[in-house]
């Protein structure tokens, strides 16, 4: 069992013809992911994976002949807010967006109207959602991750591998992986996932795994001090980070005494989450 | 990216924004005329892309052109916080009533651009917002509405502007969210907006930044990039579509993926080492890359181990592998040399590298100690 994705999801894909997008495809239906259709404008008609595959002209026309309830974004960063309103706009519920990138105005105008048509996004800047043995909507390599009851939640993509990769070796499996994408403003924070597997039945613990910058971790931390009943153990990335770019005064005064590994890491403890000193020690103290 | 005052300044009388008048000058001859051109006392401000010019000494005030000339001399051989002094902006100098505060910017918490606004503005505006927070006001902008005109006659009463300047203020704030989506800035900054003696509101500073993932559409912001105060090491990089960070340490990293990038320094720092630099190499990087990115690490000469730890997922490892064959024939290295190689193609890569004469590691925590102790001892 799992979050947000599992053996009922039918996958559609935006930006199916394109280099990643077809990859992708052929990796997820291999995995044996419920991919039911393809998206790409001024091609709808063709077929993909040797004729297996419909690629449609527009979310709208793909959904409404598939019944599609997930969509997973492949089109490049210039393209993927338009992509990801056609998708809300076509009733699309759950939205993934792989596409690295997109400008930050861009993605405030997205967020706050998927936000108000209610659908879910996850992402941009990504590697998706992995529930292993059931469904691979993303690019997390398949074969790193068992199925099992931990939860996996992060901002990171390679540093997720290793984690799962880690997880593996130890026999640890995963109920989903999610990953949330590391931009400034993104679909879904810790906080939503979180609250997710505390209330999946499937997954009896949790691990975070979280990097500086901005306060989701620090609203994490309060969120599992003060209403999640299962274990979590988490990771920070960039305690040796130097503090890096500022944003100027507005930035300061915005952010000011959040985003440093040390603040989280202690926000985090105080919340009885055990932290890892590196990554591959993160499966051992669950 | 971040823009020069003078350039900010520029972008905002273009949106209505009023500035002091003035022009840029790269020697002490042109700020002199700068400065009979304007007539009266002029101010000379050091335009280099770091905070803290005024008390570093980098603005001055000067009676008359040939002071002007004189003071400009100065400022153009200073260095500010390392960086030396290229260009200084002579502006007509303002009799100042009150210093205002004024910006918009990014809340990624709030995911909306936000107003900020403090009657207590200037060079102390970090030090109001810690300690009276109460004199920062701070209003939310819808971003698919955008800035309505009631919210910035609200942030002016709640600044207490004089009534008589309230009008001018909304036509400022329009004019700076104008800007603010137009440049696709993550930050635009008003800091001091003075009301003068004469009653009257001027940007007398401004500073900006431009979103990077939107500079396709910004082409001729791009063209301001001033590129002078860079690392040479981080504009190859950048040639390359690299994200590289020098840092003081002597092990250099090439590592697919910033969080990974990140936590293989930590794990460096761990075990007792310091990393020479952060790089992530992005996902599918090919050969060229690769090398591209080997080169730039071993030009800094405190380097002295490499550690490569790469994740294979987009990223295939034969191709890294290739990458680093073909740098290791250019650049022919002096240093230890650790590699990691995981996921994707890994078996192939690490096949590849098999009579490199590189150090090899399985997991992140053997390869961090092995390059810690590889710095150490060298070949």
């Amino acid at each position: 069992m799992s979050i947000l994705v599992d053996k009922n999801t039918r996958l559609l894909v935006q930006g199916v013809t394109g280099n990643e997008g077809l990859f992708h495809t052929t990796q997820m239906v291999a995995y044996g992911t419920n991919v039911v259709g393809g998206v790409t404008p001024g091609k709808g008609g063709e077929w993909v994976l040797n004729g297996k595959l419909p690629v449609f002209d527009s979310v709208k026309t793909a959904r409404e002949a598939t019944d599609a309830n997930v969509s997973i974004i492949f089109v490049p960063s210039r393209f993927a807010p338009d992509a990801m309103f056609e998708a809300a706009d076509a009733g699309i519920p759950l939205i993934i967006c792989i596409t690295e990138g997109v400008a930050v105005q861009d993605m405030m105008r997205v967020r706050n109207y998927l936000d108000r048509k209610k659908v879910r996004l996850i992402g941009p800047n990504c590697p998706g959602l992995l529930t292993p043995g059931e469904a691979k909507v993303g690019i997390i390599p398949g074969d790193i991750a068992i199925p099992g009851n931990i939860g996996v939640v992060s901002r990171s993509g390679t540093l997720t591998y290793e984690v799962l990769y880690a997880m593996k070796n130890l026999g640890m499996g995963a109920s989903t992986c999610v990953g949330i994408g590391g931009d400034p403003i993104n679909g879904t924070n810790f906080l939503d996932v979180l609250e997710m597997f505390e209330h999946d039945p499937n997954t009896e613990k949790v691990i975070m795994i979280g990097e500086i910058g901005g306060n989701e971790e620090e609203k994490a931390a309060q969120y599992i001090g003060s209403k999640m009943t299962k274990p979590v153990a988490a990771f920070i990335a960039g305690q040796t980070a130097p503090s890096g770019k500022r944003m100027g005064h507005a930035g300061a005064i915005i952010e000011a005494g959040a985003g440093t590994a040390a603040d989280k890491i202690k926000a985090l403890e105080a919340a009885g989450v055990k932290v890892a000193k590196h990554p591959e020690e993160i499966p051992t103290l669950l | 990216m971040k823009l020069h005052e003078y350039q900010s300044k520029t972008i905002f009388s273009k949106y209505g924004i009023p500035i002091p008048k003035g022009r840029v000058a790269a020697t002490a001859q042109e700020a002199k005329q700068i400065a009979e051109e304007l007539g009266g006392r002029v101010v000379i401000k050091a335009q280099v892309l770091v905070g803290g010019r005024g008390k570093a000494g980098g603005v001055k005030l000067a009676k008359d052109p040939a002071e002007a000339a004189q003071l400009a001399a100065q400022i153009l051989g200073m260095e500010i916080k390392g960086l030396p002094v290229r260009k200084v902006l002579v502006d007509e100098a303002s009799a100042i009533d009150q210093e205002i505060y004024f910006s918009i910017t990014n809340d990624r918490a709030a995911k909306k651009p936000v107003m900020i606004a403090s009657a207590a503005g200037g060079i102390d505006i970090e030090e109001v917002a810690a300690k009276t927070p109460d004199k920062i006001i701070k209003n939310h902008i819808d971003p698919l509405l955008g800035l309505r005109e009631y919210q910035a006659r609200d942030v002016a009463v709640a600044i207490d502007l004089p009534r008589e300047n309230v009008k001018d203020f909304v036509k400022i704030a329009m004019g700076l969210w104008e800007v603010y989506k137009a440049t696709d800035a993550t930050l635009a900054e008003i800091n001091p907006l003075v009301i003068t003696k004469d009653k009257k509101l001027v940007a007398l500073d401004g500073k900006m930044m431009i979103d990077d993932s939107a500079l396709f559409r910004q082409p001729e912001l791009n063209e301001m990039r001033d590129t002078d105060e860079d690392d040479p090491a981080e504009i190859e990089a950048r040639k390359y579509g690299l994200s590289f960070i020098k840092l003081d340490g002597n092990i250099g990293c090439m590592v697919n993926g910033a969080g990974l990038a990140m936590t293989s320094m930590d794990v460096i720092k761990l075990f007792g080492g310091e990393p020479a630099n952060f790089l992530d190499i992005g996902g599918g990087a090919g050969a060229d890359k690769v090398a591209a990115a080997m080169r730039i690490i071993l030009t800094d000469p405190n380097v002295k181990a490499v550690l490569f730890n790469i994740f294979g997922g987009i990223t295939r490892c034969d191709e890294v592998a290739r990458g680093i064959l073909v740098a290791m024939d250019e650049v022919k290295p002096k240093v230890p040399m650790v590699v990691r190689l995981v996921g994707t193609n890994a078996e192939e890569g690490r096949k590849l590298l098999e009579n490199a004469k590189m150090i090899t590691a399985e997991t992140l925590a053997d390869a961090a100690k092995k390059a810690v102790e590889a710095a150490k001892k060298g070949i």
